[in-house]
């Protein structure tokens, strides 16, 4: 009996790695097609570039965390909302003094992993379906922090805003940030148990807790993880802006932004499948979208149009060969 | 079935509840008058509801509803202009509009697989989009008032009730619609197939793409006739519709409608909706800041689900 009759077992073809880098040159493409059609080839040098970079920061960070949570199967709608409260928090507590700058830090961080400790728990050990806990817990969020803050409160002293507009040569503080929480990020996926968890989980939740794993703990670790990043996208925003106000975060729409750019980026809205890099191509290209619509002076609303459309055709392009009914 | 009924009757309960509760504040709520003033805010959020329902038993999820609403308000002045002569077919051409949205959302969902989550989300921001460049982004004023009707217009001297508000008579005239096209035909069947297992329903001979574009088309419909009715409530402007596809969704929930669908029942929805607006009501009456109604809104959605969640694994 030769090999050849041995059927090779069947994987399935991992298209992820493909799709990130398509994404990256599609976007790339597009960028630069756009900077020479209307003569403002400035946006290539380094400045423009930079710029393009750092419009990528605050959905970038928010959305590295939603991955995971994404990854685990499950779905986080108190993004946008903690990171307004993540926002006014920190400048609440600055007041503009130096001194305060650790506890504020210290303390966003903190309110931050017991909201995501409280999605966690909500999903996996009440099982209450991801959707409806953290849009749950996200309109608990917004109701208590407009209740009690109705307008700019407080603001960050010079040495917080060095967080946005610092700079180590050409390359801002804050987009090499995002870089390295990336590659933490790709780290922790790839080598770490917690990763392997984390896949499996979402996968095939039953058939990891048979093999053993602690679904729970994996799901509320990657919901803590997730709102961790919103934290942090929240104080990159209160430097940004030098104040917090109750709307920064939902002004961006990071919630429902932060999950388009991951299943764009061609992670399984289902779990299980996908990673960082493509959800940084992402990013991306919702950065060249905005710096390009700047460029050809496309004018507020029929950004908002062309946006919608384009969000259902990135999508479209992964899912519509797939052969799995979508609901 | 005995379990649904039960759960029914918990939305049912808290609403009659909170209803008690507010009319002990308020005694006015209690007499007819002020019953049918209830219904009569409650009836947008209902209809929205009972046809976001459709698409929550069909496994997806409709988000692009509340851009709906406000693309209806914005869209009805353009249309109208203040001219009472052109309401009929602004009302028409809105009706259109919606079959359209509901249309794209369908046929995106079904033949380009995209999750709706996200094909919703997509026309949410291209409808707001379209409101917003219509309008120029600050429109004013209020809708003729022919088109207001439907809203505003209240029936005096009504037996029984004594008043008797025309948003009401749309509301029930739309129940009556979603009650018979869920519960009694076989496409109400076909619906909750699909959400149930979708490969199943296809196997067995169900076209699983069109049942998901009639569920969109639905949802999109009641989406305007909610619009047309807070058209009557108040005046024109942007933010008529934002939040709304959550607090309709949020119905449906509480009402005992499951995600990822197969589950759900139109009187649990139109009790939910009732649920949410006792519950705001009652936050006025007691002097709330407003914004707090949003935290009592996401207290009572997890309380819900998680209690649904709760029997569900003690019953088995």
């Amino acid at each position: 009996m030769s090999s050849a009759n041995v059927i090779a077992p069947s994987f399935p073809r991992r298209r992820v790695p493909a799709a990130p880098l398509l994404l990256l040159l599609g976007s790339v493409a597009l960028y630069i097609g756009v900077a020479f059609s209307t003569g403002q080839t400035r946006m290539l040098e380094v400045e423009g570039v930079v710029g393009l970079l750092q419009r990528m920061v605050a959905l970038g960070i928010v959305a590295i965390g939603q991955t995971f949570v994404i990854l685990a199967g499950s779905i986080d709608l108190s993004v946008a909302n903690l990171i307004s409260v993540a926002a006014v928090l920190a400048s609440f507590i600055m007041q503009g003094r130096p001194e305060m700058m650790l506890v504020a830090v210290v303390a966003v961080l903190a309110v931050s992993a017991v909201v995501g400790f409280i999605n966690g728990a909500l999903v996996s050990r009440l099982q209450v379906s991801p959707f409806i806990a953290t849009l749950g817990s996200g309109l608990i969020l917004q109701g208590l922090l407009s209740a009690s803050f109705t307008n700019f409160a407080g603001s960050v002293p010079i040495e917080f805003q060095a967080v946005a507009y610092g700079a180590l040569g050409p390359l801002p503080y804050s987009v090499i940030g995002l870089f390295l929480l990336a590659i933490l990020a790709s780290i922790l996926l790839r080598a770490t148990k917690f990763g392997a968890h984390l896949f499996a989980v979402g996968g095939n939740a039953e058939g990891a807790r048979l093999a053993g794993i602690r679904t729970d703990l994996v799901i509320i670790g990657a919901h803590v993880l997730c709102s961790l990043t919103a934290g942090v996208s929240g104080l990159y925003l209160a430097s940004r802006l030098r104040s917090g106000a109750p709307w920064v975060g939902r002004d961006g729409v990071y919630d429902l932004e932060s999950i388009a750019v991951v299943v764009i980026g061609g992670t399984l809205l289902a779990g299980g499948r996908g990673g960082v890099w493509g959800t940084l191509a992402g990013v991306l290209l919702f950065a060249v979208l905005d710096a390009s619509f700047n460029m050809l002076d496309v004018s507020a609303y029929p950004k908002l149009v062309l946006r919608g459309g384009i969000v259902i055709a990135a999508v479209a392009i992964y899912t519509f060969r797939s052969r799995e009914l979508a609901a | 079935m005995a379990h649904v009924a039960r759960r029914i009757n918990v939305a049912l309960v808290v609403f009659l509840l909170f209803y008690l509760v507010i009319g002990l504040l308020q005694p006015n709520y209690l007499e007819p008058a002020g019953a049918m003033n209830f219904l009569r805010r409650a009836a947008p959020l209902a209809i929205l509801a009972a046809g976001q329902l459709f698409v929550l038993i069909s496994g997806g999820f409709d988000l692009s509803v509340g851009s709906l609403v406000t693309l209806t308000v914005v869209g009805g002045s353009m249309l109208t202009a203040n001219d009472p002569g052109n309401t009929w077919w602004a009302i028409a051409a809105l009706y259109a509009t919606g079959l359209c949205v509901g249309f794209i959302n369908g046929a995106v969902v079904a033949y380009l697989r995209t999750p709706s989550i996200i094909a919703t989300l997509g026309t949410l921001l291209s409808v707001n989009g379209v409101a917003m460049m219509w309008s120029g982004g600050s429109p004013r004023g209020y809708l003729p008032e022919n088109f207001r009707m439907f809203g505003r217009l209240v029936f005096h001297d009504v037996p029984v009730v004594k008043i008797f508000p025309a948003a009401i008579l749309v509301f029930a005239v739309v129940w009556a619609l979603a009650q018979w096209g869920l519960h009694g035909t076989v496409f109400g069947r076909r619906v909750f197939a699909v959400g149930d297992n979708a490969r199943a329903a296809q196997l067995a001979g169900v076209q699983v793409a069109s049942v998901r574009i009639a569920v969109f088309v639905i949802s999109a419909l009641a989406a305007v006739t909610a619009g047309i009715l807070l058209g009557g409530f108040g005046g024109v402007s942007v933010d008529v519709g934002v939040g709304l596809e959550l607090q309709a969704i949020a119905a449906c929930v509480v009402g005992g409608a499951q995600l990822m669908g197969g589950r759900g029942t139109l009187v649990g929805a139109v009790a939910g909706a009732l649920t949410l607006t006792a519950l705001f009501t009652l936050l006025t009456l007691l002097g709330w800041p407003q914004p707090l109604k949003e935290t009592a809104q996401g207290v009572i959605l997890i309380i819900a689900v998680a209690f649904g969640a709760w029997r569900r694994r003690r019953t088995g």
